[in-house]
């Protein structure tokens, strides 16, 4: 299951975590989002322990969107060691996603 | 309801119209203008001309075929495809609804010819105002264009924008819009930091916060963004019957990318219709 990632516990969920944490950076209205929204999930699944995944919804978590310069969803960002490692914009196929994002 | 609308009344359109009003179904052709194939002015290695053939007369006699087989053609714009159980197309004139869609649009996109353009693509720089809209709300945002795709996009982005613009690019305004203003003055370039910050045309310069990109008629890749369909470098992604991942939609021709010729096209069209048919009959089931 994904993480829902808030101003509140993105600093314990991404920042300070021990694993990569990939964050999907979404909306309800997006439907290339909403798409992307199985996907996401699939990857927690399949890359549990390994990988942590998140999800950060820009219409609640603006500072967030704002912070991270989110100028198009969905956007994903890899984390590694509190640090963005590498961002993908828009929808991909599982394998082309994790392929960018290096993973 | 329609069973099939195709939009693109090129070779990949025209082929799979033929093939599906063959197998009986209810289909239309939905299209605006002869796109890329009129653009070419000697086509000499299509089969069965043994005299070379300009683009435009191919495809109007393409379009005299589908006439004769009884193949409605529809003279209108697609500005927007939705989806339920079925598609709605939303068009310049109206509404229509069909079973299944096959997208044969072409594959234009059309970029800006200004300094900085690519350096802003995904940093300021949209194709999609429902897609990225929202993330400049109260915001300074221009949109690029001169017609009704333009005006479209421009009704999203009002349920957001602080301030807005339109820039025609040196275009002459083709529809009508109220209380946004509108910059007719060509754009040179596009400036900012890491982010789009400014559109300078050859007269001055405008602050503004991000630029959607509406210029022309929407191709199949804008609205297959825009419904949720993979996309890659441009091209709609489809599988091996030609189907989008949103089951009924299917694409073919030039917008998935590939071999740009007709014959390719022509192939593209006929394979779909076969797998179009199948999907209709199985859906019935």
């Amino acid at each position: 299951m994904a993480v829902k990632i808030t101003s509140e516990n993105f600093k314990k969920e991404v920042l300070e975590s021990e694993v990569p944490v990939i964050v999907d950076f979404w909306a309800a209205w997006c439907r290339p989002c909403m798409m992307l929204g199985p996907i996401i999930e699939e990857i927690a699944h399949e890359k549990e322990g390994e990988v942590k995944v998140g999800k950060v919804n820009v219409d609640e978590e603006g500072n967030l969107a704002n912070q991270f310069r989110i100028s198009s969803i969905p956007t994903v960002v890899l984390f590694k060691n509190g640090e963005v490692v590498s961002q993908v914009v828009g929808l991909l196929r599982k394998e082309d996603l994790l392929k960018r994002l290096g993973l | 309801m329609w069973d099939v609308i195709v939009v693109g009344g090129g070779p990949a359109g025209i082929s799979a119209a033929v093939y599906l009003k063959r197998f009986r179904l209810d289909v239309s052709i939905i299209m605006k203008d002869r796109g890329t194939l009129a653009r070419t002015e000697h086509i000499e290695n299509y089969y069965g001309f043994p005299e070379p053939i300009s683009g435009t007369d191919l495809f109007d006699r393409g379009i005299m075929q589908a006439k004769n087989m009884d193949i409605p053609i529809i003279q209108e714009e697609v500005l927007g495809i939705d989806y339920d159980d079925n598609f709605t197309l939303k068009t310049n004139q109206g509404e229509h609804r069909a079973k299944s869609v096959f997208l044969a649009t072409g594959a234009h996109r059309v970029l800006l010819k200004a300094k900085g353009f690519k350096d802003f693509l995904g940093k300021g720089i949209s194709y999609c105002a429902v897609c990225d809209g929202f993330l400049y709300r109260n915001k300074t945002i221009g949109v690029v264009g001169n017609g009704d795709f333009m005006r479209e996009e421009l009704e999203v982005l009002e349920n957001f924008a602080k301030a807005l613009y339109v820039f025609t690019n040196d275009q002459p305004l083709t529809t009508t819009i109220d209380s946004v203003p509108v910059i007719s003055e060509p754009i040179v370039a596009l400036e900012g930091q890491e982010h789009l910050e400014r559109v300078v045309t050859d007269k001055q310069k405008y602050d503004i916060d991000a630029l959607f990109i509406a210029m022309g008629t929407p191709s199949a890749a804008d609205f297959a963004l825009r419904m949720g369909a993979f996309i890659e470098n441009n091209a709609i992604v489809v599988d091996e019957n030609y189907m989008t991942n949103i089951p009924g939609l299917f694409a073919g021709g030039d917008c998935i990318g590939g071999w740009m010729q007709i014959a390719k096209a022509v192939d593209d069209g006929a394979k779909a219709a076969v797998a179009i048919n199948k999907h209709l009959k199985k859906a019935a089931n």
